[in-house]
């Protein structure tokens, strides 16, 4: 029998404790499959954020470690600057990167850590129950935001890519979708040029956004998860290369 | 090598961390540590390794972290506002078994407080500091020379046991100049780092976590810590005594404060007062055993802190109740002087006399 399609192996064979139509399993297989078609597995270092990632190492058979809250791009610097060798990557969330880490990650992309980033943003804090992110949608009702969210009360939707994007240090900055399969496999081929820019010896930190669904906090069921991204996110997050 | 340079305390403790194999040093300023940075901004790149100024001392204990998760010798140095901060990364080092040298060269607080020297982060230091149940071995040197050999052996210990470990300066001891000789003296046989996260090449994958989920992990993993612990209580104490052989008052002073004991004493064993006097080297794991044994020898302790008496409560407890423990201080940046001691110590001589 001919095998026409396989589990990439720097994916683990194993079920995820993500909840049904979460989009972490696809950002973990893209990461997965590009670090396998690189072939850099085995100079490879992740990082874990807080979050509903926080166990990201049990599904990603790469060198990980799990850090405090928001220092992911502190740590991947120590990690990077006495290891250049290595690919450093870090794997955040919303709240992780955008809230409690906005200066690390800003200044990670203002000195130009030659990092490789992957922001996941389902606009909610999973982990602790669905509150309020940056990234938190006008009128999205969350656990802290029971009205929905209103702008000049609690702040617009932060956009990072954006933001970031203005910082000399960073050279790749560009925000996918993860809401069918066509942007999917954009995705993936943005995740693969952030590390490719990496294994060259690029000169500063590259970052991919990749909008991703959250239907238990967003209170829908996948499918409408996925058209709310379609119809509604990218409206606030346009996709696309923002620089490099 | 072992010519003597004259260096003030921060430049000296800064290329003593260079001596002990230092990879990378992230730190951001804070007086009274500024010469700390400055040094290692020049000599770090001379040698071929990394200095980075972080954005803030959160970040600076982090990029240790990560260094150190990679099984190379990071540090970093701040002063009192920067170390409460730190305190988040250094019980991350601690939950991860990670190893890592921390100088605090110590200010007064609370607050912003101000740049004088101070020992009022005895309790931070000595008692983890940061959330969970941790500890971090602690030294409290009392001379640039003796500031050099205590860097250098917090590398070895730390990555002995797997944990961060904290040196207290103050602002006196990190400015002043004396001559020193920058040479290592610790020649321990330490494990291989096997757990470092390198690149998973022809190994499993190795994970550097300090989350422990499963019914029972966190438990075990704390007991794992508690019982390395309980290792440096009994192995790694360091303390000197002086001039106990017949003394009657003993005073107990660790860091720049012994320092000034030395002359508060000397002067009243010059009017025939029987006084000595014991200093701490380490302060976690604290000199208990020794403290509790001169209780059984001496008649009076006398705790001597530029602070409101925090390391007051080790000496009580090693005295346990044997004797009386008393106390002179002076905190917010206040430097106790020879006669402020030399007074406290006449006092007591009259307690001597009177039968407890």
């Amino acid at each position: 029998m001919k095998t026409v399609f396989e589990r990439t192996p720097t994916l683990k064979d194993c079920v995820t404790h993500y909840c049904p139509g979460c989009g972490h399993g696809i950002a973990h297989r893209l990461v997965a499959e590009v670090i396998d078609e690189l072939g850099i597995r085995d100079r490879t270092i992740g990082i874990a954020p807080v979050g509903c990632a926080v166990l990201a190492y049990d599904y990603l058979d790469v060198d990980m470690v799990e850090v405090a809250h928001g220092r992911p791009p502190a740590v991947a610097t120590g990690m990077k600057r006495t290891n250049p060798e290595k690919i450093i990557f870090s794997y955040q969330g919303d709240g992780d990167l955008a809230s409690i880490g906005a200066a690390e990650i800003l200044h990670a992309g203002h000195r130009g850590e030659q990092i490789t980033v992957v922001f996941i943003n389902n606009a909610v804090y999973g982990m602790t129950g669905g509150q309020m992110a940056p990234t938190t949608m006008i009128d999205q009702v969350t656990a802290t935001t029971p009205k929905g969210r209103q702008g000049a009360d609690q702040g617009y939707p932060l956009q990072v890519c954006e933001l970031l994007a203005t910082l000399p240090g960073t050279i790749y900055i560009e925000r996918c979708s993860m809401h069918d399969p066509a942007h999917i496999r954009k995705s993936k081929k943005a995740l693969r040029h952030a590390f490719e820019l990496q294994v060259d010896g690029a000169q500063g930190m590259s970052l991919v956004e990749m909008l991703s669904p959250c239907p238990v906090y967003w209170r829908m069921p996948p499918a409408k998860a996925m058209e709310h991204i379609e119809k509604e996110m990218i409206k606030v997050f346009p996709l696309g290369r923002l620089k490099g | 090598m072992s010519e003597r340079v004259l260096m003030c305390g921060n430049e000296a403790l800064a290329e003593a961390a260079i001596i002990a194999g230092c990879d990378a040093y992230f730190g951001y300023p804070i007086t009274p540590q500024n010469e700390v940075p400055a040094y290692m901004a020049r000599r770090m790149p001379e040698e071929g390794r990394v200095f980075v100024q972080s954005e803030s001392e959160l970040a600076a204990i982090s990029m240790v972290f990560g260094a150190s998760a990679t099984g190379k010798r990071a540090m970093t140095s701040s002063s009192s506002p920067g170390i409460s901060l730190m305190q988040e990364g250094i019980s991350y080092l601690a939950g991860a078994e990670l190893p890592a040298v921390v100088v605090n060269v110590m200010r007064g607080g609370p607050g912003l407080g101000n740049i004088a020297p101070s020992q009022a982060d005895y309790f931070q230091a000595t008692r983890g500091g940061g959330h969970g149940d941790y500890r971090t071995i602690v030294f409290g040197p009392s001379s640039v020379q003796e500031l050099v050999d205590c860097v250098i052996l917090a590398f070895d210990l730390a990555d002995q046991y797997l944990m961060p470990v904290m040196v207290l300066a103050d602002g006196i001891l990190g400015q002043m100049m004396e001559p020193v000789v920058l040479e290592s003296k610790t020649s321990r046989d330490l494990p291989a780092k096997d757990w470092a996260l390198t690149g998973a090449k022809d190994r499993d994958q190795n994970i550097v976590r300090s989350l422990w989920l499963k019914e029972g992990a966190l438990e075990a993993h704390n007991n794992k810590l508690q019982a390395r612990y309980e290792k440096i209580q009994r192995d790694e104490v360091l303390c000197e005594r002086y001039e106990t052989d017949d003394a009657e008052i003993v005073v107990v002073a660790y860091g720049v404060a012994a320092r000034i004991v030395r002359g508060a004493v000397a002067k009243a064993r010059a009017e025939g007062i029987k006084v000595g006097w014991i200093r701490p080297v380490t302060l976690w794991p604290f000199p208990s055993k020794e403290i509790n044994k001169a209780a059984d020898e001496f008649r009076i302790f006398l705790t001597v802190e530029m602070s409101n008496g925090q390391m007051l409560d080790d000496v009580k407890l090693a005295v346990a109740g044997k004797a009386p423990v008393a106390f002179y201080g002076r905190p917010g940046g206040g430097v106790p002087t020879v006669d402020e001691i030399l007074d406290k110590i006449r006092q007591l001589t009259l307690e001597v006399k009177t039968p407890i």
